[in-house]
């Protein structure tokens, strides 16, 4: 736990507009130098129901909430207008204020809006005792009041802000270059009327006795915010994307939103289609006529996908798909996190899997491995899928602009043009041999597209010969078979070779113990790592991405390196640690498991416990498993 | 330059060019409908001077979905049901392809069937062909979406329940802008009608007759037909929705009573295809997305010009 960061939490009714409040806040914060990472929870009813987003901000690089928070600006919820349903939900108001309070730090300071929230109330709340215990610094200001004075009380968020800055001793003028840029006239006007009276309000009325103060910090380039959705969907782009079919569904409708927003500027074509069925099949019919295309869903919606995927794996048709998982099964928590679709991604539909699945644990491995998935998809002619989750879907975080500083990568991969075609293998008819196992590099047998003179061929998903036709014949079975398998293997070597490894390492070379882990749930194994080897432990972790093929190198050099290791996922049965062994056959010894499904992710304090936890078990068997639940805090 | 040269190609087309040289003939059974669509396509085609690689034949699975294995042209075949979204997407890929789909009653008008409505409404510039035989022919002759009520299978061994899906008046309230049925005892019509199905611009969707003498043995061999456009007995203007509407219920009402009524029941020539409803609202580019991978001098567009908004 670090004493110079700030952990804001801003608190309100989901409606309450905290969510461009809040990423307006962490663009100033990151603005003024500091690095910046935003939690959004979620509220579990579907009307109104109070949430919050957490800013992180810190000199140093933070990738993952931290344990607990810091700052509090309860807002009062403003969904709570209908006094009839009080039997049910009891009183809401309050509870922006009431439910946030056990997770603030020692020292933390609150903000709470008294013109929303009432003085019986929160007498109830024993505030003020609880204060004293935890030398919290509470200020109840009239945010409403003061934003209907100035203009209109929507815009108390504005003065919760201009509040926090006092507090913090931050200078205003990154919040009203924000301002500027985001709204003009009257409003603007309004709005910076209200930060200016908030700000001066608490210098004038109040002595600070908190310590916490905004931290400071610079940066060496320029710094762009933004969400692992927004990284999946520029990678898209770059890779030379124009084609995406979808349905909507939670969290994965944010990369096709982004998306069909921006591809009528580019070219490209989106369509909203009726189904996931359609929406796959969409994907794989643009592939084959000649587009970088791609779809994706969320856990049901890709169970929908099944068997276009394997069509795509049949016709050796590229696309790409993304799966965001929420917590399952079924419809499960829309809104919650969870890791719980791994199998579902590498196995569904019928047949041995001939697909190519990556799980990015940050918002750059998010950018970079959505490129690679189009990169080998249409270089190898095989579906490949990025999977991720409702956390990584959401959060921003800051990252070096001159990171997306590169070329475009649109190239069809192993596709002919017309010329090339010319020399190509045809049957005595002119058919093109587009399975063409005699010829074929690598597995791949190059294609044509549909309106290429000399290229027509079949593509069907039953079995078929090297023109296309269905075809049953034993040994046409077993080459073309085992040419479709062959691509995986050189895949997988070429990723151990020549690509930059998509692992991502933490912590010291060497280390007694390790931690494993795989997507966004590294942010917070990385955090843990630091702590414990401060704390004099010795451990290292592994973040992994290559789930299919997997990265059987680097996952087994790490754990011949190591006495004992720990997994940590976000699911109840342990889906990874048991690939680890179905791909390696063999260190189940050495493995245990750390699992959290309650719907939050973890935070690093929780691994840090899950670690001691697992060392101070004597008897522990070799496949024990730790469940953090509840999770500390949450 | 065209990356895709066999498309709008001049050229003399030769009518066997849409039979495959080498291997397979065809594997339907004697006498099996199916041939009468494939024949009259191999007519249709070359009459409209289309050569074999700007024709893009997608189908599904079934007895039917055999089509693109003995017509010879680009073709995919697909999943059981899913045609449409794959030719659709290839029409918006490629729009200068000619966009084919095909399959039977039980992949369109019941697996597909989301699919079927949604096409039509959205009147992408495509052409439908279900074979029809009012049964499943691959899996060994169980009830259809089509098949009469009281139609005795194996899984309906007391006979079916249920009343027949009606495809005509389906498709004209779901949107399509051509309607027509055929059948494949009745050649000639078959080819003109295929002819303009393929020719109009939008969703052209063509119920094909196709009997199937090894399942559906109690089904009438769809003879004789009655062509709607030639008989005394029936008039409707084409372009008349009401009219279309009424003939078509009756269409569907007298065919398991024996009368096999066929020809073109709605012609809409004035919707605008979805192509064009896409570009009208800005959201399809000017020239065919495909062409775009395969021209060198193409400009692309980085995220990093995005970021702005994120500063
Ligand atoms: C998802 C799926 N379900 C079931 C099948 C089995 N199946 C193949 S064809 C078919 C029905 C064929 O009937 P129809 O579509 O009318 O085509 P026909 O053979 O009559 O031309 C079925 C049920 C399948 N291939 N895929
Ligand atoms: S089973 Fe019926 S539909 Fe299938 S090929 Fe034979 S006759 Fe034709
Ligand atoms: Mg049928």
């Amino acid at each position: 736990m670090s004493d110079d960061e700030l952990i804001w939490r801003i608190a309100g009714g989901s409606g309450d507009g905290i969510d461009s409040t809040s990423q307006n806040f962490a663009k100033a914060l990151m603005r003024s130098g500091l690095n910046v990472f935003t939690h959004r929870h979620y509220p579990s009813r579907i009307r109104g129901g109070h949430t919050y987003v957490e800013i992180r901000a810190a000199e140093q690089k933070v990738q993952s909430r931290g344990d607990g928070y810091n700052f509090l600006l309860a807002l009062g919820d403003s969904f709570a207008r209908n006094p009839q349903e009080e039997a049910y939900y009891g009183n809401e108001e309050i509870k922006p204020l009431s439910e946030n309070l056990d997770e603030l730090r020692e020292g933390g300071v609150i903000i709470y809006d008294e013109g929303l929230i009432s003085e019986e109330d929160v007498e109830e709340l024993d505030l003020e005792e609880r204060a004293e215990e935890n030398d919290w610094h509470v200020f109840p200001l009239d945010l409403r009041g003061l934003a209907k004075d100035h203009g209109r009380e929507v815009m108390r968020n504005t003065a919760g802000v201009g509040a926090t800055a006092a507090l913090l001793d931050m200078e205003l003028e990154h919040i009203e270059d924000l301002m500027s840029d985001a709204m003009g006239g009257d409003i603007l006007e309004a709005n910076l009327d209200i930060l200016h009276e908030a700000y001066e309000t608490v210098n004038d009325e109040y002595d600070f006795e908190h310590d916490l103060r905004a931290p400071t910090g610079e940066h060496d380039a320029e710094q762009a915010l933004l969400s692992g959705s927004n990284a999946i969907a520029y990678g898209a782009i770059d890779a030379g994307c124009r084609f995406i079919a979808g349905y909507p569904m939670t969290p994965w409708t944010d990369v096709f939103t982004i998306l069909s927003q921006n591809f009528p500027d580019m070219g490209g074509v989106s369509e909203q289609v009726e189904d996931e069925i359609a929406a796959a099949a969409l994907a794989v019919g643009a592939s084959h006529a000649g587009v970088k295309a791609m779809s994706g869903s969320s856990g049901g919606g890709f169970a929908l996908m099944s068997e276009p995927l394997g069509l795509a794996e049949m016709t050796e048709t590229p696309v790409v798909l993304v799966e965001s998982m929420r917590a399952g099964p079924s419809t499960g928590m829309p809104t919650k996190p969870e890791q719980a679709d791994l199998e579902h991604v590498l196995y569904t539909s019928q047949g041995d899997s001939q697909r190519v699945v990556f799980a990015p644990g940050n918002i750059e491995e998010a950018y970079e491995q959505t490129r690679l998935a189009f990169d080998i998809a249409w270089d190898y002619q095989i579906p490949a899928i990025v999977i991720y989750d409702q956390k990584l879907s959401g959060e921003n975080q800051n990252v070096d602009v001159d990171f997306f500083d590169r070329e475009p990568s649109p190239d069809l991969g192993s596709t002919l043009t017309e010329d090339e075609l010319k020399e190509a293998a045809h049957d005595a008819s002119g058919k093109f041999k587009r399975f063409n196992y005699e010829d074929a590099e690598d597995g791949v047998a190059p294609r044509s597209i549909p309106g290429q003179k000399g290229g027509r061929y079949l593509a069907t998903g039953n079995e078929h010969s090297p023109v296309g036709h269905i075809e049953e014949d034993p040994d046409n079975r077993v080459f073309q078979m085992e040419r479709r398998l062959e691509k995986l293997e050189k895949i997988r070597e070429e990723l151990d070779e020549e690509r930059d490894s998509t692992q991502t390492y933490f912590g010291p070379d060497e280390a007694d113990y390790g931690i494993i882990t795989w997507g966004s749930s590294q942010g917070a194994v990385a955090e843990a790592v630091d702590r414990l080897n401060e704390q004099g432990h010795s451990v290292k972790a592994i973040s992994v991405s290559d789930m299919m093929p997997f990265a059987e190198t680097e996952v087994t050099e790490f754990l011949e390196s190591v006495d004992e290791a720990m997994v940590v996922e976000m699911n109840a049965t342990a889906q990874f640690r048991g690939l680890i062994q179905k791909e390696l056959g063999r260190f189940g010894d050495k493995m245990t498991s750390l699992l959290k499904f309650n719907g939050n992710p973890f935070e690093p304090a929780e691994i840090v416990e899950g670690y001691e936890v697992n060392l101070a078990d004597e008897d522990r068997q070799p496949d024990a498993q730790v469940r953090i639940e509840p999770a500390a805090g949450d | 330059m065209s990356a895709f040269n066999a498309i709008g190609e001049e050229r003399e087309i030769d009518r066997d060019e849409f039979t495959p040289g080498v291997e397979p003939q065809p594997t339907w059974c004697p006498g099996c409908g199916d041939f009468g669509v494939l024949k009259s396509l191999k007519q249709a085609l070359p009459e409209l001077g289309k050569n074999p690689e700007e024709v893009l034949t997608v189908t599904g699975i079934g007895c039917s979905g055999k089509l693109n294995s003995y017509l010879d042209t680009y073709g995919f075949h697909t999943i059981h049901g899913r045609s449409l979204p794959v030719a659709r997407a290839a029409k918006l890929a490629n729009p200068e392809l000619e966009v084919i789909a095909a399959g039977g009653d039980g992949d369109g008008y019941g697996i597909g069937g989301n699919h079927w409505i949604h096409s039509a409404r959205e009147n992408h510039d495509i052409t439908y062909i279900v074979f029809n035989n009012e049964i499943f022919g691959l899996t060994k002759g169980q009830t259809s979406p089509t098949s009469p009520k009281g139609h005795k299978s194996k899984t309906q061994p007391s006979g079916s329940a249920k009343t027949p899906l009606r495809p005509l008046s389906t498709s004209l309230n779901a949107g399509a802008s051509y309607i027509a049925r055929t059948a494949a005892v009745n050649p000639n019509q078959a080819k003109e009608i295929i002819k303009e199905a393929i020719e109009h611009d939008g969703f052209a969707h063509v119920d094909f007759l196709t009997q199937c003498p090894t399942w559906n043995k109690d089904a009438r061999q769809y003879v004789p037909y009655i062509d709607i456009q030639e008989s005394d007995d029936y008039e409707h203007d084409v372009n008349d929705r009401a009219e279309a509407a009424e003939i078509m219920r009756e269409t569907e009402d007298v065919l398991n009573e024996g009368t096999v009524l066929t020809g073109r029941y709605y012609v809409d020539d004035e919707r605008p295809s979805y192509s064009q409803e896409k570009h009208a609202v800005g959201e399809m580019p000017d020239q065919p997305l495909a062409e775009r991978y395969f021209d060198d001098d193409a400009e692309w567009e980085r995220s990093y010009d995005l970021l702005e908004r994120h500063k």
